[in-house]
């Protein structure tokens, strides 16, 4: 095994989260009922013509500049001719020689090792329908809602070397992708679609081995499956001395095999040509300067930036700029209280464990970074103690109340107060004669006693810190 | 005079005095076309009820005092493959024989925002492919002047009912001369206006970096009224040009003293016949009379423009046509057992020979492995081609050419033929190639057959060839010519 090279480059196809489809006025809006967000561009009747939605665009630019693309000035669409009834024209628009943008990267870490992975190109295209096969084989629908909705497609160098590095390839994207917010990146939902181009050779080897092209992977999971299972398949061919037939292959994930789908011969001839409905683009620097402009901070400088700005470890940063949204509610909160460390340990503990709990997440949960504040000035001021915090925040986390509102309502406030915590340890000396004489015997466990009864007759809301003193104090 | 023979800006004045309504104009029109479609078989759909309803609310909006525009009441007629919302849109192809659109052309919608009245839509060869007519999935229509030869193509219906009074516009394609050559063919005016000119919205393409919609009218000042209704950018097609329209009327009457006009040999020796030649010569000599100072020039690449046009346009039209799959709208065979029989039997039936025969070259053209050699050649050609009218346009403000190398040729004569029948373009491809606006004048009769004289413009500047063929028109005026209807002519027509 350990002679083979296994070379892999992957092609991912993104839905572009524009409110209004590619080239005409209707809305993008996923799950509605079939054929109810079509017009008659969309549905290709005869005479009509694409409007490019300018916002697509832009989108596609950003895209490549967060893969640190070259953005191409002059760039231009092309009829991808085919039948198939989801296809309402027989041809797709989409961009043969001139994409949007070409020559990025990505970097990653993999098993401790920061990778580069090329990326060769990214185009605008539009997505085609869907077809709905009726039980008994005897004839399909066809619902258009999805035609015309923009789609990038993004296209690997074949730089990847195993199937677990895909995998977290598509993760490393994803998360870039996510922070763009050009698109919410659902692979169950269709909007992240991902094929692979496969192929082995000997190590040491320049040129590339007969490659097979991957589909039907429908999560992250199954495209390490697959890649997986097909590494594996063509190593025993090469290891019988059989040769690899290109051919496009299907993953199927209930036989968790690959199936053959057409081989090179069948495969189409898409008679590529200028699209004449459409004016080349020119992408002047004034429009990338704008796109630029709205390109984030991505997670790989964040995290950087968060090591040093905040002086977490690794992981923590790691962990916190895992999302864009994470980031900012980690950075909104020390804002207001600037203990980076404080403000890490509850985010990614407490927050995140009742989130995972809740499928909520940092958009739709009802804590706002300043009710967290609020909750860790009161733990800090010692008006609440810790065991208090997290019992005040999973309340918070459920009924969105304010951490004020929670203690005032439950009567939870720490008793702080010198004068009234004196008070009750008087109380608590006079009625225990026995755990006094003992401590005062030198036995220390008398004192824990002791504070447990202050605790007790407080019904938990005294500071033990402060008990802790008074008791030393009083029986000195 | 008869209602249904006066020309638009005849018919405005008498709407516009109040003394004709547009509903008396249209009766006449409309027993007009009762009385000479069973000899020219021009319309594919002729929409009566419509027409009328919409003619009596033009009369009202008039009654309510609102202005008359220049088409305001006038019948017109649209070439079937421009799309008019729930009205039959065909193509005149089998396989959109019960197509209807749930939308209208740019241009159907601007004529009737002017109060125009849709009478019909005109016969042409199928997807507008062919110069006869012949091509139609349905019929041939024939020529008014003899109705024994054909009125040109492919708006061959257009230009026939135009000429044979049935109404005073209609409105045309042109790919590669379907307006120029049978407005040649019947004698009347037809305008190629510049690629961008004019919105594609709605026109079912051909090939769609050559196709542009134009007038068919019988004398030039219409073809200005019409070009002012329908030229200007629209937002819904991203190749219509951002470039102002002039007021096209403004350019008819003004003197032509001093416009050069440009005459290039090669048009008149590629198979042009010899009395086409003489009336051309003869009609240039009268536009030399008029002040026209007179610029020999050359076009090489002239030859080069049929081959390279019958690479791009089928390329294109072989995807522009893929979508006639039998799917979701028009023709189906119903009686296969598998998608791809579907397609194939939906499109080998719904489809005429010509239809076929330029797919299959587009399809080729376009095929891997020899896209360089003919898609990608044809367009380096289709540059070299524009770069002579570029060079040629430094010297000259027009170039004067006949239409068509010959008159109308005899219905059969020719279908067996392809290549026959191709060269009937050879002098307005090159015009099409290169995206310029051009028309054809009547400038001559030979045995009673009009000739038609081509006049070329620079991109965007339609008024100075309105202009050279208004005075044209006014030094050398057809007006007592009609269309006699040969052998078929009965009282009255």
């Amino acid at each position: 095994m350990d002679k083979y090279e296994v070379v892999i480059g992957l092609e991912v196809h993104l839905e572009l989260r524009t409110e209004t489809k590619i080239f005409c006025p209707c809305p993008t809006t996923f799950g509605d009922e079939p054929n109810t967000h079509v017009c008659p561009v969309c549905l290709g009747l005869p005479g009509v013509l694409p409007v490019l939605n300018k916002r697509a665009l832009e989108f596609a630019v950003l895209t490549g500049l967060a893969l640190n693309c070259d953005i191409n000035s002059h760039s231009k669409f092309d009829r991808k001719n085919y039948f198939y009834p989801d296809l309402p024209k027989a041809y797709q628009i989409s961009q043969y020689d001139f994409p949007v943008a070409k020559q990025g990267h990505l970097s990653m870490q993999t098993n401790g090792e920061t990778r580069v992975i090329g990326i060769n190109r990214v185009h605008l295209e539009e997505d085609a329908g869907k077809l709905i096969h009726s039980e008994d084989g005897l004839y399909s629908l066809v619902d258009y809602n999805r035609t015309g909705v923009p789609l990038v497609e993004i296209v690997s160098e074949p730089d990847i070397r195993s199937a677990e590095e895909a995998r977290v390839f598509l993760e490393a994207l994803k998360r870039i992708l996510l922070y763009t917010r050009v698109s919410d990146c659902k692979m169950e939902e269709g909007s992240l679609r991902c094929d692979a181009n496969i192929s082995i050779r000997l190590k040491g080897e320049t040129e590339l081995g007969t490659k097979t092209e991957l589909k039907n992977m429908n999560s992250f999971k199954a495209v390490q499956k697959g890649l997986e299972f097909e590494v594996e398949r063509q190593i025993e061919r090469l290891e019988r001395g059989e040769r690899i037939i290109q051919e496009t292959l299907r993953w199927d994930e209930g036989s968790a095999e690959t199936i053959s789908m057409r081989s090179k011969e069948e495969a189409h001839d898409y008679r590529y040509f200028p699209e004449p409905d459409l004016v080349p683009m020119e992408i002047g620097t004034q429009i990338v300067e704008e796109v630029k402009k709205r390109l984030p901070e991505l997670p790989q400088e964040k995290k950087e930036r968060f090591v040093i700005q905040y002086g977490l470890p690794e992981y923590d940063a790691e962990v916190l700029t895992s999302t864009r949204e994470m980031a900012d509610f980690f950075e909104d909160c020390v804002k207001g209280f600037p203990e980076p460390k404080i403000v890490s340990n509850w985010v990614m503990g407490e927050m995140s464990r009742h989130m995972n709990a809740a499928g909520l997440d940092f958009c739709n949960n009802k804590v706002l970074p300043e009710h967290l504040v609020e909750m860790l000035e009161m733990l800090q001021q010692g008006r609440i103690s810790g065991k208090m915090a997290k019992d005040i925040f999973a309340e918070m986390f459920s009924s969105g109340k304010k951490a004020e509102q929670v203690v005032a309502e439950k009567g939870l406030e720490q008793i702080s107060d010198q004068g009234v915590l004196e008070g009750i340890v008087e109380e608590v000396i006079k009625n225990n004669p026995g755990p006094v004489a003992d401590y005062r015997a030198k036995k220390k466990k008398a004192l824990g006693y002791l504070v447990g009864q202050a605790m007790k007759a407080t019904r938990g809301s005294a500071n033990p810190q402060m008990v802790n003193a008074i008791l030393r104090d009083k029986l000195k | 005079m008869n209602l249904y023979q006066l020309k638009i800006h005849e018919a405005h004045e008498l709407i516009r005095d109040r003394k004709v309504s547009s509903e008396e104009l249209l009766l006449s029109v409309l027993a007009r076309v009762e009385d000479v479609e069973g000899i020219v078989q021009g319309f594919v759909t002729v929409t009566g009820d419509y027409a009328l309803k919409k003619a009596r609310e033009t009369d009202q909006k008039i009654d309510r005092g609102q202005k008359v525009g220049p088409l305001t009441g006038i019948p017109f007629a649209l070439k079937d493959n421009m799309c008019s919302k729930d009205i039959l849109t065909t193509c005149s192809s089998k396989i959109l024989k019960n197509f209807v659109p749930p939308y209208n052309a740019e241009v159907f919608d601007r004529l009737e925002e002017q109060g125009a009245v849709l009478v019909g839509k005109t016969n042409m060869d199928e997807f507008a492919m062919g110069s006869s007519t012949e091509n139609s999935g349905y019929f041939s229509t024939r020529n008014p002047w003899d109705p024994a030869r054909v009125p040109g193509g492919s708006s061959g219906g257009s230009a026939a009912v135009v000429a044979a009074d049935e109404v005073p516009f209609a409105l045309g394609s042109d790919t590669g001369g379907s307006i120029r050559q049978p407005a040649s063919y019947c004698g009347v005016v037809g305008m190629k206006p510049t690629y961008g000119r004019v919105s594609r919205y709605g026109l079912i393409a051909f090939a769609s970096s050559l196709d542009q919609i134009g007038p068919l009218t019988r004398d030039v000042r219409d073809c200005a009224l019409v070009m002012n209704a329908i030229c200007g950018q629209d937002p819904k097609d991203s190749t219509s040009a951002p470039v102002e329209v002039p007021d096209y009327s403004s350019f008819i009457g003004k003197p032509v003293k001093g416009i050069r006009m440009g005459i290039a040999e090669e048009y008149f020796s590629l198979g042009i016949n010899d009395e086409v030649r003489k009336i051309v010569e003869k009609a240039i000599a009268r536009l030399d009379s008029l002040g026209m100072g007179k610029v020999e020039l050359s076009l090489p690449h002239t030859s080069y423009a049929l081959p390279a046009y019958y690479l791009v346009s089928p390329a294109e039209a072989s995807s522009n046509l893929a979508r006639y799959d039998g799917i979701r709208y028009g023709f189906r065979y119903e009686d296969s057992e598998s998608l791809l029989e579907t397609y194939k039997k939906t499109r080998s039936v719904g489809f005429g020979t010509e239809v076929k025969r330029r797919i299959m070259l587009g399809t080729y053209a376009l095929s891997s492995g020899y896209y360089d050699a003919y898609y990608l050649k044809a367009q380096k050609v289709r540059t070299l081609i524009k770069s002579d009218f570029d060079q040629a346009f430094e010297k000259c403000d027009v170039i004067v050419t006949p239409t068509a190398p010959t008159v109308s040729f005899r219905t059969g004569e020719k279908v067996r033929d392809p290549l026959q029948m191709y060269l009937n373009d050879v002098f307005t491809i090159p015009v099409s190639m290169s995206g310029l606006p051009a028309i054809s004048i009547p400038c001559g009769f030979i045995k009673g057959l009009p000739v038609g004289l081509q006049i070329i413009g620079k991109p965007f500047d339609e008024g100075t060839i309105l202009q050279v063929a208004a005075a044209f028109e006014e030094s050398m005026p057809f007006e007592d010519m009609k269309p006699g209807f040969g052998s078929y002519a009965k009282g009255g027509a």
